[in-house]
């Protein structure tokens, strides 16, 4: 007998909880402005989390999915992707795209369930939101199949979960992107839990990044709560994937501190005690830690940055809260090219109800003012 | 004009649009070295190069989920599923995707997508290769279905959903890539939307689809020699959206109404005509409508089973002659 192949998978982490440099730092990574550029999204995006979820508890908003504890991961993707790459989302990557030009109103109004919240003004060509587990991994494939055939300069990440990797489109789309050495990255965000499921429950590998594997492309594991690790391994592999080198899965370790969204409980079946281990791996604990050993960030620039961030969600909110409703009609104008005669009917029917709908209202609403007068 | 036959017209549509836009591709199993499993691709591996013309692994789902991915940038795949039996295996991304990221990205990202698909009962396949999923299709709103009867029908129909901006399914068929038909010399591009008479007809109106417009075409020429009775036939070669119009006029004609489907009748293009003139012609009609469909069952294996479950031009001819006598 002998050996026909080999393997192993690379952990990567700078960091350790406290904040500790565990080895000598990338040379960005000691810059000021780029650790405090990424703290800054960090911290805005797990203040956003904290006001979407209470908008969703206070009936102002449909079900969410928070984002808590995996915010690392969101700000990497998005500081470390160049503008004309394809960002191809799943749910949980709310920093991701608010780096890469989403407003938090849009985000407000997708999750408010309205549509035109997956349509944000942004000049980029990223993918809404993808709902159906994995089936984004296919058309991330299908991005950078039209970038090398382009000979474009281009990569496309695709966002994914743990459980994600259970599904045939996850595979398929590997298999394709080492088959057809695409520019394309994978990122797992491994944050244990798939609604009630366990990550061992999902998969007996030992990893998941070792799926790349036997798809013949690269896998690597990283503390998907250390930021620094997050944004160096995910460097490396886009550029890896943007010089025709192909394509990368890291798997980066992480916990949902959070319910899978606002619609779950998982104290049903996750204990308080696993919840308390993760608490101090806390990503943004952990950077700003670092930041204040290594950068002297203090307590003044932690509140003024906070008292920032706070009015910029205030804002946003209300944006959010006052915008006008779509019209009725909208329901028919994106769904061909151009409207099939069939469907003109039925737009015109429906407008006409519309219309005549506002038309009662103004007649309520005078005669309210009417009694009002009386009164 | 040329004759030529169905798959001639298909790759003469795949040749013209390749070489006139650089976005379109080919995607699917075997389409490049073998041409194709019923030649449509043939010779365009040579002439455009495996860039362009992709032999894809064996994964229905694989293929189809990239052509869309790859469509969202612009990039106009044509896909060909060998098989519409095998799409079963790629629908949530024909479904769920294709049809729907237009509608959900507010008009952001569209699927100029082609998915060629033949399907129909060929001979003696059985259940699992003699799905007629046409009316799965049809029921999801933002694909749009065509089905074409003839060599130019498959030749305008594929060249001007390659042009399309929507996602668009082809039924074609299986037994009739070797059907051979006129098809212009000079470019030509045929409507999406719409249908066709093809024949006609004062006394009853039989509607088809694909395959069965030829059943309907051969039983109202019995019907003429033998019953002197005159039927317009009608090519619903848009299923989705259907020309709702076209019905309307048709059954305003001849008051009275057949419709001729190959798959099962259940939910199907014959339920879904027979709404339709409920909707908009029941006032016209001097007679109950009819369909004659497959029978319910998945295709039996044996010949003279397969036979007796699909229609055909005497059991057309039969229908008429049943709702005569019933009205």
């Amino acid at each position: 007998m002998s050996r026909v192949a080999a393997f192993e998978i690379e952990y990567v982490q700078y960091m350790d909880e406290s904040g500790q440099a565990l080895a000598d730092l990338p040379n960005w990574a000691t810059e000021v402005e780029s650790l405090e550029h990424a703290y800054k999204w960090m911290l805005l995006t797990r203040l956003f989390d904290a006001k979407a979820v209470a908008l969703q508890r206070t009936g102002q908003m449909g079900t969410y999915a928070s984002c808590l504890g995996q915010e690392a991961i969101g700000a990497a993707i998005g500081l470390a992707m160049h503008p004309n790459d394809v960002f191809v989302p799943s749910y949980r990557e709310t920093g991701a795209q608010l780096i890469r030009g989403s407003r938090m109103r849009d985000i407000l109004m997708f999750w408010g369930g309205d549509e035109r919240g997956s349509n944000p003004p942004i000049a980029n060509q990223d993918f809404p939101v993808a709902i159906p587990i994995a089936s984004q991994c296919l058309h991330a494939v299908g991005v950078a199949t039209a970038f090398k055939y382009r000979k474009q300069n281009r990569i496309a990440l695709c966002a994914i979960g743990d459980g994600a990797t259970s599904q045939g489109d996850f595979y398929e789309a590997i298999n394709l992107a080492g088959v057809w050495k695409l520019p394309v990255v994978f990122l797992v965000s491994n944050n244990q839990w798939a609604i009630s499921v366990p990550r061992a429950a999902q998969s007996a590998s030992q990893t998941l990044a070792q799926k790349a594997i036997a798809a013949g492309i690269d896998g690597v594991q990283v503390d998907g709560n250390d930021y620094i690790a997050m944004r160096d391994t995910l460097d490396q592999a886009i550029e890896k994937a943007r010089s025709g080198n192909g394509a990368t899965i890291i798997e980066a370790l992480t916990y949902r501190l959070s319910d899978h969204t606002t619609a779950d409980d998982a104290s049903r079946y996750r204990s308080a005690e696993e919840v308390e281990v993760y608490k101090q791996k806390d990503p943004l604990l952990r950077l700003e830690r670092h930041m204040r050993v290594a950068m002297g960030w203090d307590e003044g620039k932690q509140q003024s940055l906070k008292e920032q961030c706070q009015q910029q969600i205030e804002e946003e909110i209300q944006a959010y809260l006052t915008a006008e409703a779509a019209p009725p009609t909208e329901m028919f104008d994106y769904l061909y090219e151009s409207l099939p005669k069939v469907y003109l009917k039925q737009r015109q029917q429906l407008f006409d109800e519309w219309q005549q709908h506002l038309g009662a209202r103004e007649e309520t609403v005078d005669t309210d003012v009417k009694e009002s007068d009386h009164v | 004009m040329a004759e030529m036959m169905y798959w001639q017209a298909v790759q003469r549509a795949h040749d013209e649009e390749l070489e006139r836009d650089a976005n379109v591709i080919i995607l699917g199993e075997d389409v490049g070295l073998v041409g194709g499993t019923y030649k449509a691709t043939s010779g365009l591996l040579d002439k455009y190069g495996a860039e362009r013309v992709i032999d894809t692994p064996i994964s229905e789902n694989s293929f189809t989920g990239l052509g869309i991915g790859a469509a969202f940038m612009g990039v106009r795949p044509i896909i060909e599923i060998m098989s519409v039996n095998f799409a079963w295996l790629a629908m949530d991304q024909i479904m769920n995707n294709a049809a729907k990221v237009h509608y959900m990205s507010g008009g952001q990202l569209r699927v100029p997508a082609v998915f060629r698909i033949p399907g129909g009962t060929a001979h003696q396949l059985g259940a699992q290769h003699s799905a007629r999923m046409e009316k799965v299709f049809m029921g999801v709103a933002g694909l749009r279905v065509v089905t074409p009867s003839t060599p130019k029908q498959a030749y305008g129909l594929l060249k001007s959903a390659v042009r399309s901006d929507d996602p668009v399914v082809i039924h074609e068929h299986e037994n009739m890539y070797q059907f051979k038909g006129e098809v212009p010399d000079e470019e030509y591009l045929h409507p999406l939307e719409g249908s066709e008479v093809v024949r006609e007809g004062t006394d009853v109106t039989l509607f088809g689809y694909n395959l069965s417009v030829h059943w309907c075409l051969q039983a109202a020429d019995i019907l003429s020699e033998e019953q002197r009775i005159e039927a317009q036939v009608v090519d619903l070669y848009s299923l989705s959206p259907l020309d709702r119009e076209g019905i309307h006029k048709a059954v305003a004609n001849t008051h009275n109404a057949v419709i001729v489907e190959e798959a099962e009748p259940v939910c199907g293009v014959g339920a879904e005509v027979m709404a339709i003139i409920n909707e908009e012609a029941f006032f016209e009609l001097d007679s109950a409508p009819i369909r004659v469909s497959a029978a319910n069952v998945p295709m039996p294996f044996a010949r003279n089973l397969e036979l007796a479950a699909l229609p055909d031009a005497k059991k057309i001819v039969a229908a008429v002659m049943a709702q005569r006598a019933a009205r």
